[in-house]
């Protein structure tokens, strides 16, 4: 139990083992160490930038989303207002056409009307200078009043 | 489990030649050989595992041994920075180097206590003392190692100097010198003293139970030594432990500017 040379054999393997510890065990472990919670830190903030640009760009979609819808409301609001613009202009064209129409058609009638009148006119005119010449043909001498006759037809006419 | 030859000197016979290191040399220049023996191999274990590790150490993912190599490196570390604040090169790789021995000397102690004097003196050793830590010389060569290092440390930070003026001025200023000096040296040399003798002691005790165990009736022994060994893995551990964080607080002190 005596303290003697043993002491300084001791402490020369205790001296050689934490130099050797020192040089060659302690560096490399720690450097992997280091070197795994850096990869380990730069793995998380990658995962975490990722996080945040998929945020964004999920934000983005939505704006996008939502301008398209906009623009796509726009779109069907012009095509109602020009649908609507395009029933009333054809309204507008069918209204003057019937107008038109219904002029011409009128013109027409009152034609016929006096071509009717006419051939009224001359029927009726016959038909009396007919009957006038049986009931005259009787009594009158034909040559003596003819004269009368055309002047009465003239009035008629 | 006395052999025969040895119950023959009777129970005192057995625990001295338990205790008696194999030693060659007169006087001071006397060598425990089996204390030198043991403490190179189990240093050389320690250098195997660790060199092997420290080889293949990658920032990939790790495999078994780097795995635990890692977890003591990680350990020693938390352990040097809640003390420790500067930067030093030596501070935890020495820690490692304490912890893993003391722990590896301790560990001897649970190998039953004849197994290996039983195979040394079938090889034709008559004396063989397993336990390093159960030799003054081996815990006392680590804890001196650190009071040098100690005296270095504060020698080359604060400068001789101002070390100087830490011994004679403190704690009670510069009118009570001889005092504070004589305060200071014993509470400097307290420290390698109460480090090797703390676990010179603890382990010693330890040893000494197993052989007081051993002489016990072959039937009573594995009741005894059974929770003695399950405590002991406590002991050895906490003593490793001990040494270690007290190396790391005494040389953060030295390294501490007042």
């Amino acid at each position: 139990m005596s303290i003697n040379a043993t002491l300084i054999g001791q402490m020369i393997t205790f001296a050689l083992l934490v130099w050797f510890t020192m040089k060659f065990v302690w560096p490399p472990l720690y450097q992997s160490l280091e070197e795994r919670k850096k990869r380990i830190a730069d793995g998380l903030a990658a995962a975490e930038k990722g996080q945040e640009e998929m945020e964004l760009a999920e934000k983005r979609a939505i704006n996008v989303l939502k301008e398209a819808k906009e623009q796509s409301s726009d779109i069907v609001n012009l095509a109602q207002k020009r649908a609507n613009e395009i029933v009333e202009e054809s309204k507008d064209a069918a209204k003057k056409e019937g107008e038109r129409l219904l002029v011409a058609a009128q013109a027409q009638i009152d034609q016929e009307l006096q071509q009717v009148k006419e051939s009224l006119r001359k029927e009726v005119s016959s038909l009396a200078l007919n009957a006038a010449e049986q009931i005259l043909s009787a009594e009158i001498d034909q040559a003596k009043h003819q004269e009368i006759l055309n002047k009465v037809s003239n009035q008629i006419g | 489990m006395a052999t025969e030859a040895h119950a023959a000197e009777g129970a005192t016979g057995y625990i001295v030649h338990h205790l008696t290191p194999l030693s060659v040399g007169e006087g001071f220049w006397t060598l425990h050989l089996d204390t030198l023996f043991f403490s190179a191999v189990l240093g050389g274990l320690f250098i195997w595992f660790f060199k092997m590790a420290a080889e293949r150490a990658t920032s990939d993912v790790p495999g078994l041994v780097q795995n635990f190599a890692e977890m003591m490196i990680e350990f020693v570390d938390s352990q040097v920075k809640d003390s420790f604040h500067g930067k030093s090169e030596l501070i935890a790789p020495l820690a490692l180097t304490i912890f893993c021995w003391v722990f590896l000397f301790n560990f001897m102690d649970l190998f039953p206590v004849d197994l290996l004097p039983m195979i040394g003196s079938m090889m034709g050793i008559e004396y063989l003392r397993v336990v390093p830590s159960t030799d003054l010389n081996a815990t006392f060569a680590m804890s001196i190692s650190v009071f040098f290092l100690i005296i270095f440390y504060s020698i080359k930070v604060k400068g001789p100097w101002g070390f100087a003026k830490e011994l004679m001025f403190q704690p009670f200023g510069p009118w009570l010198l001889p005092f504070n000096l004589l305060l200071k040296l014993v509470e400097e040399l307290a420290k390698p003293i109460s480090l090797a003798l703390r676990l010179f002691g603890n382990l010693y005790a330890g040893e000494l139970i197993f052989i007081l165990i051993a002489l016990l009736p072959w039937a009573i022994q594995p009741a005894l030594s059974f929770p003695w060994a399950i405590f002991h893995i406590l002991i050895i551990t906490l003593q490793a432990f001990i040494f270690m964080v007290l190396t790391i607080v005494y040389l953060s002190m030295a390294h501490e500017d007042h």
